[in-house]
């Protein structure tokens, strides 16, 4: 861990130009390993960042990439064998080493959580009305038959139908989406300053998810709280957030606002990313350019940048230091890349190919020097589609 | 949920048929009933085995023997007993020990399932800690020990305290022979004699139980509903006991009620150390006897009891898990 | 390239369709793993892929099994018992039914576990009723589970009405408590020539409806798959999703359940032996030793706490051998033991 790899005066820089005063929730240098038998998973390697009142942040990355982690970690909610290190607060609360009880306080009071699977969220033996009427009798003394009316209120604002009625019923007998929503409502019950959305749609279909995502807004706009959103879909975080952080292998790689990340990336991660993603506003007939390969184990994870080896600006250098997170286009705008000047005015498809991974072993995804020099040089040749073949 | 009870009970009625038949043909092939008789000094006259064979139907066949002994149990004739010379009524004898062994049973089972819930819990919360491990030995101990061994170890453990400590506990019978006046004495002579069976029968069900709650604690405690409850911030005793422990008690009814059979062979072996008049020690000394009506009767109530446990567990599990419905 | 990707293919998948697909990862062959090494090792590059060691399943399994420690431990344990059976037995100066002429003497060197009132040496007839429990208890295990797996696969596998049915019987021998149903038999078989062999057969009869259950459960479950349905749609024939798929993933289950049953068997043994009606004398089994001498606890304690002791010994390490194999072939478990 000697590695420089967290650049904390980069993030504080960043804090303190935002006046931290009012900042709501500072994650600083949070790391969390899960040991295991065959040694420690660094799940979440230094991550820093500032959430600020209203502001919805969202955290783009793969899965594995300690985005959950990360926020599991804010909420106190990991597994004991964790080791998390580093500070979580909340205004002026140091959240990070708080007993169970003492979190509790925090715990859908002043930041609530809502997570990926509806349809395991919920308890099965208990109502849906009684659980969020549980959610308001835990921070708030009131009567079992006030949190009741409250709860039936709140799903009339998450958009149940015939609320009254469907306060009684059981998980099961919801639809994934009605599930979130009423997640959503238990979010949103006790008026929570920051609500952290742990991949909200992935589990849903395609249609629900716009109104999931719609009901989200509308629990931001009600409760006023600020939110993290949590998506491996840069969809999602393109029409909802206003800041974007940019995980890969359980550090940020990029930050920045949601046009920086979008127009103007400075990570050939953050690149690659943007370009594997179908676009419906472009009628050219562009080709997706996946980025080939896996992201790397974390136990004992080698020095040198972690994407180094999917990366088609690969130097020497990439593979000895792994590059801190510096000022790009903006001081708000940081990227973790020694090449990040080389990404200016580049589109995805100028450094990856248009390609089938699918039949490439991760073995073999291995840019060879032969691809390397190309990319650094003229044009690029497709090298991978005919070697896929053979 | 009534009419699903009914049905239930209805569908009980062959499959008690069915099996009643199979022991009645095991038992009946099992041995020669008449083996005792031949071998007594001076040998009876022919007379006698005349007379046994006519009361016990050994001379019709199997079929019609069956059809016999299941219309006469619906009405309450269990059939001729060869205890007394034939004077013992069956079903008289049956419901006496059946109350003798239920007071033990339901006692062994109320202990049992209250410490396993306990020490499921416990062990279930702090995993890996020294309690986990103790319990986690214990249970296994108990496991690995055999009833009958446990229970006169219980039995010797006993009879120390009571010449070296001056304790009273009753180590033979389930009641005095002698008892003072008055209900209560009655009630705590009763009482002192069920400690020492209580725990012997208590701990071998304690065992398996513990281990099975403490793993369906876990499962459920890593389960997304839990960690959704704490994100609510609820308290850590609320998360643990009206939404950990309601939703894993759901499967612990059903494993209770499965092990209703090995229960009540359990029963057996612990009123032969205790010298209890009870269930067990009336099927060991039917069998012994080849007292053919008696291990019948024996089977009859005991699959009953089984059947009708099974069919409450079930009906409990629809009551405690919303998703369960029965039309 | 292609050449290592064939390899990869054609050797690198011996396990597949073993239960765990976690795993399958690991699983191939270290030889390619180490061409590639060999070759970012040459190019200068920090291997990122795989930084731990590839391991084989199995290989897996016995390291998962061998970080159990009372698992170990137990193990060790049992296997010293057989021994100590089956060759100290015969080795011991003694046999089981010899008279030594020392008549309630307690433990000493020449009779560590001292002697009864007709003079038998202890030892030699806690080793010989070592023997016989263990033999039951082996016995009940290998029928009860073939009998059992077999019966129980059948069912879960075909679903349908002879799953019904099947089920139905097997609810009918869970209906009776097997000690009663076994001390009924066990009365006539008990007496017979070969007593232990009948009142191991009347056991194995009264267990396999446990065994079947369970891996009617598992073969369920399986049954509903994903790489069940993929082999299928590949046109693989139901025996070839037997064997190459069902039996791999029921083999874990049923070990566990086998440990189980021995332990179960060994006090089903010894319980219908203190009731009178398993194995008679002049032959001998611990149960038998702890029923014959409960008179004598006070008296002559050796008798009973020693042949009790090998009991709990036998089936406390048998349970906790269940339970390192529990672990160790559950894929799932990943987590370190604080």
């Amino acid at each position: 861990m000697s590695a420089p790899y967290t650049d904390i005066s980069t993030s504080r820089n960043l804090s303190h130009d935002r006046s931290n005063e009012d900042a709501l929730l500072v994650i600083d240098n949070l790391s969390v390993g899960f040991p295991t038998e065959d040694g420690v998973v660094q799940a979440v390697r230094g991550v820093s960042y500032t959430l600020r009142p209203r502001e919805v942040l969202g955290i783009v990355g793969e899965s594995g990439s300690g985005k959950s982690v990360t926020s599991m970690a804010v909420m106190g909610l990991l597994p004991k064998s964790a080791r998390v290190a580093g500070s979580v607060r909340f205004r002026n609360d140091e959240l990070l080493g708080l007993s169970e009880s003492a979190l509790a306080k925090f715990r859908g009071e002043r930041i609530a959580m809502i997570f990926q699977d509806p349809m395991s969220s919920l308890n099965p033996v208990y109502t849906v009305g009684w659980q969020i009427a549980e959610a308001l009798r835990a921070h708030h003394e009131m009567s079992k038959e006030t949190a009741m009316t409250r709860a039936v209120e709140l799903l009339k604002t998450v958009g149940i139908p015939r609320a009254e009625e469907r306060a009684h019923n059981y998980p099961h007998e919801f639809s994934g989406g009605m599930r979130q929503r009423a997640v959503i409502a238990i979010a949103m019950a006790n008026d929570p300053d920051v609500i952290i959305a742990d991949e909200p749609t992935t589990a849903l279909d395609v249609t629900v998810q716009a109104q999931v995502l719609e009901t989200l807004t509308t629990a931001r706009e009600e409760t006023g709280a600020a939110m993290v959103l949590i998506t491996h879909d840069l969809g999602v975080v393109a029409g909802q957030a206003d800041r974007v952080l940019v995980m890969y292998a359980g550090k940020p790689v990029e930050i920045g606002t949601v046009d920086e990340i979008f127009y103007t990336p400075r990570m050939p991660y953050t690149l690659g990313l943007l370009g594997s993603l179908p676009r419906l506003d472009s009628s050219d007939t562009e080709r997706l350019t996946p980025i080939v390969g896996s992201p790397p184990s974390l136990i004992n994870l080698p020095p040198g940048c972690p994407f180094a080896p999917r990366c088609p600006l690969r130097q020497p250098i990439c593979d000895v230091e792994e590059p801190a997170l510096r000022p790009t286009t903006s001081p708000s705008h940081v990227a973790a890349c020694h090449f990040s000047d080389q990404l200016e005015g580049k589109a995805p498809a100028d450094f990856f190919q248009a390609t089938s991974a699918d039949d490439v072993l991760p073995e073999d995804a291995q840019p060879s020097e032969q691809q390397i020099r190309d990319v650094r040089g003229e044009a690029a040749v497709e090298h991978l589609s005919g070697g896929d073949q053979s | 949920m009534l009419a699903y009870a009914i049905r239930r009970l209805l569908i009980s009625i062959p499959i008690i048929l069915i099996s009643t038949f199979i022991v009645f043909l095991l038992v009946t092939y099992s041995g020669d009933p008449l083996a005792n008789l031949r071998t007594k000094q001076p040998i009876p006259p022919p007379q006698v085995f005349a007379k046994y064979k006519h009361d016990f139907r050994l001379d019709q066949p199997v079929l019609e023997r069956y059809w016999h002994w299941i219309t006469g149990v619906v009405h309450g004739d269990f059939g001729p007993s060869v205890e007394g010379g034939g004077t013992l009524n069956i079903g008289h004898e049956l419901g006496h020990r059946l109350i003798v062994s239920a007071r033990l049973v339901i006692a062994a089972m109320i202990i049992a399932a209250l410490l396993a819930v306990i020490v499921g819990v416990v062990s279930a919360m702090k995993q890996y800690s020294i309690p986990d491990y103790a319990f986690t030995f214990t249970g296994f101990l108990f496991l690995s020990m055999p009833v009958f061994w446990f229970a006169v170890l219980l039995k010797e453990g006993a009879i120390w305290l009571n010449t070296n400590a001056g304790t009273s506990l009753k180590t033979i019978g389930d009641t005095s022979p002698i008892v003072g006046p008055g209900a209560w004495a009655h009630f705590t002579d009763a009482v002192n004699h069920l400690v020492l069976p209580t725990i012997a029968l208590a701990m071998t069900s304690y065992a398996a139980w513990s281990r099975f709650n403490r793993a369906s604690m876990l499962e459920v405690l890593s389960s997304d509903y839990i960690r959704l409850a704490r994100a609510k911030g609820l308290s850590r005793r609320r998360v643990l006991v009206r939404h950990a422990l309601r939703t894993a008690l759901i499967p612990f009814v059903t494993v209770t009620a499965l092990d209703m059979a090995a229960i009540l062979g359990a029963t057996i072996i612990t009123e032969t150390v205790f010298q209890w008049r009870g269930m067990g020690t009336f099927l060991l000394d039917g069998i012994r006897n080849l007292d053919v009506y008696v291990v019948l009767a024996w089977l009859l109530v005991a699959a009953l009891i089984v059947i009708v446990f099974n069919l409450i567990a079930d009906l409990l599990y629809g009551v405690l898990d919303p998703r369960i419905r029965y039309e | 390239m292609s050449s290592r990707h064939d390899e990869r293919l054609r050797s690198g998948r011996p396990n597949s369709g073993s239960h765990s697909q976690q795993t399958e990862e690991v699983s191939s062959p270290n030889a390619p793993l180490q061409g590639v090494a060999l070759e970012r090792e040459l190019a200068g590059a920090p291997d990122r892929e795989f930084t731990v060691a590839a391991r084989s399943q199995w290989s897996m399994v016995a390291r998962r099994f061998f970080r159990h420690k009372l698992a170990v431990v137990s193990l060790v344990v049992f296997v010293a018992v057989v021994l100590l059976a089956f060759v100290g037995g015969t080795l011991w100066h003694y046999n089981y039914q010899d008279l030594t002429g020392d008549y309630s003497v307690g433990p000493s060197a020449k009779h560590p576990f001292g002697t009864d009132s007709s003079s038998h040496d202890t030892f030699a007839q806690v080793l010989r009723g070592t023997q016989r429990s263990l033999e039951i208890a082996l016995f009940v295990a290998v029928v009860a589970t073939a009998v059992g797996t077999v019966y129980g696969s059948i069912a879960g596998f075909f679903r349908g009405w002879s799953d019904s049915v099947m089920m139905r019987i097997v609810d009918l021998f869970l209906t009776f408590p097997t000690i009663a149903v076994a001390a009924i038999l066990g009365d006539q078989l008990g007496p017979r020539a070969n007593g232990w062999l009948w009142i191991a057969v009347v056991l194995a009869a009264l267990i396999w409806p446990y065994v079947s259950r369970v891996v009617r459960g598992v073969t369920l479950s399986i049954r509903e798959k994903e790489y069940i349905e993929a082999s299928r749609a590949l046109g693989a024939s139901n025996s070839r999703i037997i064997a190459r798929h069902v039996v791999p993933n029921v083999i874990g289950p049923v070990i566990v359940t086998i440990t189980i049953l021995v332990a179960q068997a060994i006090l089903a043994e010894t319980a219908l032996s203190f009731v009178g009606f398993g194995v008679k004398a002049p032959d001998t089994s611990l149960g038998l030793l702890v029923s014959v001498n409960q008179t004598a606890v006070q008296t002559r304690p050796w008798l009973f706490y020693f042949p009790g002791f090998f009991i709990i010994v036998i089936a406390l390490s048998i349970n906790f051998i269940g339970d390192g194999l529990r672990d160790a072939l559950d894929p799932t478990q990943t987590r370190v033991r604080a």
